[in-house]
């Protein structure tokens, strides 16, 4: 590794912490799947298995203060900021104790005490919304740097090229994520993309360098993550990072995803999987295997609790349905 | 007290509460050193900056979602839209996000900004740059409504809007820009969801918002005079939040309900408020209430056609009077 990569590469501490977030982020989204499948989910979810390196990378490389801006498939992402994972399963129940008392649920999850602005669920909305924020902290002299996470889907919608477009010209200190998955919803990005990465290959027509990592690595994606916010902290623009990566199950629950070709999903498990990829990097690095078990059975108690006490939560009260519409606290529209 | 044109009460406005203010802050297209295409915000760039009165890209969705990620971290931004018509192409901002985010968190995010837009008929700009979409906005949960009619009210109702947590939609008529009237000097601050009385009478109520407002009660005068018929004419002002009481209590007293609407026929604030007078004061009403609107059309360039489309004073009067007298 050169000077230059060491620089930006993660402390042991660091890696211990992603470790533990990418252990987080993988059981509390079985844990939704498995809660779903108990019918104690209602709706839908869209899991981000098998994507928790970007989440777990790009957390670990942003500072207290710094915004997310997230879209449905946002749990992974509202998690690694350190949202608690009971209130996060509580909402997605339904449950009095979730994070927006059962008034957002899946696809909307927010926290801004942990500095997650939103999960927005219109494909392309939040690039814009994240260009506001930042040109807050411009305005404000603020130190904070906004990060818009997508997916590859969202690269073909106007809202993606008019955020990216307004975000050079103003220079602002925001960073988009592009989560590329090969696939938009059910159908293959490249069959609907006009190049073949579908992020990195446009960012030439917004005068941003070309920067594509491998979703997969938290190490890699934590490298570039910190120095595009790097940049982006010290006055020096947006960038557009496109990562690699592969969803292990459908776009959401209603989705077998039965149009991958076979054996695709068995690469990327076995081979591909980013928790199993940094666990085997961590015991190569000389970490004990009995710190790495540590870690792995008090997250799954954490995670199985959280789901017992929201099992247990009532579901949340009625009295809140007209509550919150307008600044009063209620949704009168008339006199 | 001067008399002040409607488009430079808009600037003046915005510099009382830029001036009050340094988180009220301008966004929109050719608004800084142009000065806006209506002229409206003229002087402002050279009084505040740069930094505070700022230039797009053609990017209505850019600039409606920044004006949203700023008001969410603590800014106050006024937002332009330069036509109403242009809403379409952001639609996802004021129907999706905007409203919706305060109740979606539970309360966590707050959206306190003003989206400013040139709205309404009569400058023969044709079907995708006249149209009065006041309605396409006030059927969204979330988002409060203002369309003045008058230069003192833009001063005071843009300054209500800018210190509103919610998201105020701020319409002005285009073909007010040019009109006059007298504003008193000093701070001027108004309030959301008050209609006013501009004309007082007894025989009916006439409710009427923006261009509406002068055709109203130009209408009302020759039906007083040529007709004996005195009606009262109600300025709407604020379509969310909605002053029924105002309304009603005229109507139960006059017991005739006439709306003025430039809106397309379908769905129009006038068919909220009947539905409402219908519901709560139908044994005070003497007859039927009458909707005048423009039609249920495209808006036609042609004077000659436009003219015809959109409710006229001879359209009012003779709407009123044979309504009156059946």
């Amino acid at each position: 590794m050169n000077e230059e990569a060491a620089a930006v590469s993660p402390s042991q501490e660091t890696q211990l912490r992603i470790y533990r977030t990418l252990v987080e982020l993988r059981e509390t989204g079985q844990k939704a799947h498995d809660l779903f499948l108990q019918n104690l989910v209602k709706g839908t979810v869209h899991l981000s298995l098998g994507m928790e390196g970007i989440a777990a990378g790009c957390a670990a490389a942003m500072k207290p203060g710094d915004l997310t801006f997230c879209t449905y498939r946002g749990h992974a992402h509202t998690l690694a900021r350190g949202t608690s994972i009971e209130k996060v399963l509580g909402e997605l129940m339904g449950r009095d104790n979730g994070l927006l008392r059962g008034k957002g649920g899946s696809m909307h999850l927010t926290s801004v005490e942990h500095g997650v602005m939103g999960s927005y669920a219109i494909i392309g909305a939040h690039l814009p919304i994240a260009c506001g924020a930042a040109w807050r902290a411009q305005y404000k002299g603020a130190s904070d740097i906004s990060v818009c996470f997508f997916g590859d889907g969202t690269t073909n919608i106007g809202a993606f090229h008019e955020a990216l477009n307004f975000a050079v010209v103003w220079k602002l200190p925001v960073v988009f994520v592009c989560e590329n998955n090969l696939y938009m919803e059910y159908t293959p990005i490249a069959d609907v993309t006009a190049v073949a990465q579908p992020a990195a290959d446009r960012a030439c027509a917004y005068g941003l360098d070309r920067i594509l990592g491998d979703g997969q690595d938290a190490d890699a994606v934590y490298r570039i993550a910190k120095t595009a916010f790097d940049k982006a902290r010290s006055g020096g623009g947006p960038s557009l990072l496109e990562f690699q990566t592969y969803r292990f199950s459908g776009h959401s629950r209603a989705d077998p995803a039965k149009y991958r070709p076979a054996g695709e999903l068995d690469y990327w498990r076995d081979s591909r999987d980013p928790v199993k990829i940094y666990r085997k990097r961590l015991l190569d690095l000389g970490v004990g295997e009995n710190v790495l078990a540590y870690i792995d059975s008090e997250t799954q108690r954490i995670v199985d609790d959280a789901a017992e006490k929201g099992k247990a939560a009532p579901f949340t009260s009625t009295d809140i349905l007209m509550t919150d519409v307008y600044a009063d606290g209620g949704s009168a529209w008339r006199n | 007290m001067a008399e002040l044109t409607y488009r430079d009460a808009v600037a003046r406005g915005l510099a009382q509460e830029m001036s009050r203010d340094s988180d009220v802050v301008l966004i929109g297209e050719d608004i800084a050193k142009a000065g806006g295409v209506f002229k409206a915000t003229v002087g402002l760039y050279d009084q505040f900056g740069p930094l505070r009165v700022r230039d797009t890209p053609i990017s209505e969705q850019a600039l409606l979602g920044a004006a949203m990620g700023a008001a969410m971290t603590g800014l106050k931004p006024v937002a332009e839209i330069m036509f109403s018509d242009f809403l379409a192409v952001c639609f996802d901002y004021f129907a999706n996000e905007i409203p919706k985010s305060r109740y979606m968190t539970n309360g966590q995010v707050k959206v306190p900004l003003v989206v400013r837009t040139g709205n309404g008929g009569g400058s023969r700009f044709g079907a995708q740059h006249s149209q009065s979409v006041e309605n396409w906005c006030m059927m969204i949960p979330g988002l409060k409504v203002v369309a003045p009619s008058t230069p003192y009210d833009v001063i005071g109702l843009m300054a209500a809007a800018i210190r509103d947590p919610d998201p105020v939609i701020f319409f002005e008529h285009k073909s007010l820009y040019a009109t006059k009237g007298e504003v008193p000097d000093g701070e001027i601050v108004d309030q959301l969801g008050v209609a006013k009385v501009v004309r007082p009478g007894k025989d009916a109520t006439i409710l009427a918002l923006a261009l509406m407002v002068p055709r109203a009660i130009a209408a009302a005068d020759r039906l007083q005079a040529e007709y004996g018929i005195n009606c009262e004419v109600i300025d709407v002002r604020s379509l969310l939040p909605l002053d029924t009481k105002t309304m009603l209590s005229s109507i139960s007293r006059t017991s005739r309900l006439f709306t003025v609407e430039e809106n397309p026929r379908l769905c129009g604030w006038g068919a909220e408020l009947v539905s409402i007078a219908v519901e709560e004061c139908f044994y005070d009403l003497d007859g039927p209430p009458v909707r005048i609107t423009t039609p249920h059309i495209p808006l036609p360039s042609a004077a000659v056609l436009e003219d015809l489309a959109i409710p006229s004073v001879e359209r009012i009067v003779e709407t009123v009077r044979k309504s009156m007298a059946a």
